[in-house]
């Protein structure tokens, strides 16, 4: 096989500062031309790992390697990355031009290309008119786009975002991430994207990965980290979800029974993962946004339903959160079980406590190992 | 309610009755006297020792033509200007690496720096007496290491002034580029360092430009110092060492001339006020106050 090595490719990379840990030994491959995220919350690491990749941080063990050449003990600037921060980080004493030739001055381009490549980067940025202008002239997302321009026209192998749209506002941050999204594909860069933010994640990548206290929780297209959640720490992170403890009872039909902590018999697709064996403990994931809620739910198989109440209504619009508690008739041990469900809405969402039905699908559930981590 | 903050309301008179201690006190303590200097400088002082009260050009005529003053103001010009160099030259090291410290030691540095303030400025002064002097520190090390027969003359001369001002100027010069070095965003740098600059070029490219309001105004600030300063070269000078102020020390407390003293002090302080406003022009005053805050 002759493939081309990964943009990027980390190899056991690891960061500690003293005694603190803030990046486990960690592998990662940037595939050329993707986009991958990482995602998690603050101190989990991921602009720590950035860095590394940088080359503003040593790892303190392991290998970086760079289209296939290891960069570890390469300065930053001869790595050949762009780079492009929250806070902008445009120079204040250059104008716009002066910005984005920056790097080129450094790279021994002759004084006519400097100019058709910057006049290039700044038509990709959508900014093509504003050369001569200061950054402090510009709003935060034209200097956002300068700071993009500046980072793509060193032709850079690999670009790395630190949190680029954390500053902007919201409207502004979903246009951005559109714009942002277009020059990649345009460009062909493999991009290491670093946020916080669960829907940038899910929009932009072609990879997801979700980072926790150094370590690296799940790595996968956004479809998969969102809907097959490997820890309860990525099915809490991306979304809202109900995790329920409770133990296999036996198989039915392709669908795994689960017998929840409180009593509740739920049916869970058994997906690739089957023979549980029964009796074991697990945690059953349910995201929100599948509980469907109804006056009356019609048995279907491999559909499991709860009698509940709904306790609050948190109305947004288009959608509503519900905060319920199941019920259930005399003798039925599933009740009193907190869930919340986030449904659209039909013209008005029910009251508060209102008697309801939640039906949850076998395929929209997922089992993982019980009790181990929380 | 009358709602006297609101503009519609009119005039506002609680800033000013807060302000109003602080303008008495100036007003008091600095334009009064200094309006009697302006006055003074009028005046004349008579062979006999006696005032003529009037308005006499003479002590400006004598201030503004007379050579002796005029080479002592160049004089002073120079010793000020070569004591900020060396402050801004000597001051930046320090100032970076203050700056750039984690942030758990600055405010002890910063302490340090404002130490010597804690001492006289005449007893830090004629501290260098004990070191350079003929029986101080550094003549006992050479004359006890046989390096010497005697012991070397090397006080009372330009270059002890301008020692002597360095070390009294340096911390307003480090606390002023500190200021402005402590503004920079650092991914500036870390920007520069990705698109292919080393180090020391992002050190030009970027630090050094930005840090040049806070080199303006700790110079600034060390030129009006120094160019004020009377202590200095009357502790560490020789004879042929004096600056103006000295000028004005001694026409008003050994030769009792008032009225030469007042206008060979406001030659001065117009020079200086100049300066400043030139200053203020072009770079903005507001930077000085920044290192205060």
């Amino acid at each position: 096989m002759s493939t081309s090595p990964p943009a990027v490719d980390l190899d056991g990379v690891e960061k500690r500062f003293g005694e603190f840990v803030a990046v486990r030994p960690t592998d990662l491959t940037v595939p050329e031309g993707s986009f991958v995220t990482l995602l998690g919350p603050s101190g989990c690491g991921k602009t720590t790992t950035l860095r590394m990749i940088a080359g503003l941080l040593d790892p303190t063990a392991g290998d970086i390697r760079i289209k296939g050449r290891s960069v570890t003990a390469v300065p930053i600037h001869k790595r050949n990355l762009g780079l492009v921060f929250q806070n902008y980080a445009l120079f204040p004493h250059k104008s716009v031009f002066d910005n984005v030739a920056f790097g080129l001055k450094y790279r021994d381009v002759k004084r006519d290309e400097v100019t058709r490549r910057v006049r290039d980067a700044l038509t990709l940025v959508q900014l093509p008119h504003v050369e001569d202008r200061r950054p402090i002239q510009l709003s935060g997302g034209q200097q956002q786009r300068i700071a993009l321009a500046r980072a793509i026209v060193i032709q850079p192998d690999v670009l790395l975002l630190d949190e680029p749209l954390s500053a902007l506002d919201a409207n502004l941050r979903e246009e951005m991430r559109v714009e942002l999204k277009r020059i990649q594909r345009e460009l062909g860069i493999a991009t290491v994207f670093v946020t916080h933010d669960q829907s940038e994640a899910l929009a932009m990548s072609d990879s997801v990965v979700v980072m926790n206290q150094g370590w690296v929780e799940q790595m996968g297209p956004p479809e998969q980290v969102y809907n097959e959640p490997a820890s309860a720490f990525v099915a809490d992170f991306l979304g809202h979800s109900n995790i329920l403890a409770g133990r296999v009872a036996g198989e039915d039909g392709g669908f795994v029974k689960v017998i929840t902590d409180a009593g509740a018999t739920i049916l869970c697709h058994t997906r690739d993962r089957a023979g549980r064996p029964e009796g074991e403990r697990v945690r059953l994931v349910m995201r929100a946004e599948r509980l469907l809620l109804a006056e009356r739910h019609d048995p279907a198989p491999g559909h499991s339903i709860m009698d509940a109440r709904v306790r609050t209504v948190d109305y947004l619009g288009q959608s509503a959160r519900y905060f319920l508690t199941t019920t259930g008739d005399a003798g039925d041990p599933g009740a009193g079980v907190d869930l919340q469900a986030i449904n659209p809405i039909d013209r008005t969402p029910f009251p508060e406590g209102a008697a309801v039905q939640v039906r949850v699908r076998g395929e929209d559930c997922v089992l993982l190992d019980g009790d181990a981590d929380g | 309610m009358a709602a006297s903050a609101s503009p519609a309301a009119g005039f506002d008179r609680r800033p000013w009755l807060l302000l109003s201690p602080a303008l008495a006190s100036v007003t008091l303590l600095l334009v009064i006297p200094t309006l009697f200097i302006v006055v003074y400088s009028f005046w004349l002082r008579t062979a006999t020792g006696a005032e003529q009260v009037g308005f006499f050009l003479d002590n400006w005529e004598e201030v503004l033509t007379d050579r002796f003053y005029r080479d002592i103001l160049l004089q002073t010009l120079r010793i000020a200007a070569i004591s900020t160099v060396i402050c801004a030259l000597v001051g930046y090291i320090p100032a970076y690496f203050i700056a750039y410290t984690p942030t758990r030691h600055k405010a002890l540095l910063l302490l340090l720096l404002m130490l010597p303030f804690w001492v006289s400025y005449i007893i830090r002064t004629m501290s260098w007496i004990n070191i350079l002097g003929v029986s101080g520190a550094v003549n006992s090390a050479l004359l006890w290491a046989g390096l010497v027969d005697e012991p070397i003359q090397m006080l009372y001369n330009e270059a002890t002034v301008i020692l002597g001002l360095v070390h009294f100027l340096l911390p307003f010069m480090i606390l002023n580029i500190y200021v402005s070095l402590d503004g920079i965003d650092r991914s500036l740098t870390d920007a520069a360092r990705s698109l292919g600059c080393t180090g020391w070029q992002a050190f030009r490219e970027v630090t050094l430009p930005l840090s040049v309001p806070g080199l303006a105004a700790g110079s600034l600030l060390c030129f009006v110092l120094g160019a004020g300063t009377y202590i200095t070269p009357m502790v560490l000078g020789g004879p042929t060492n004096a600056m103006f102020a000295n000028l004005v020390f001694e026409a008003i407390v050994t030769q009792l001339n008032w009225p030469l003293g007042s206008a060979l002090s406001l030659l001065l302080l117009a020079l200086l006020g100049a300066l400043v406003m030139v200053y203020s022009r072009f770079l903005g005053i507001d930077q000085i106050a920044k290192s205060f805050r």
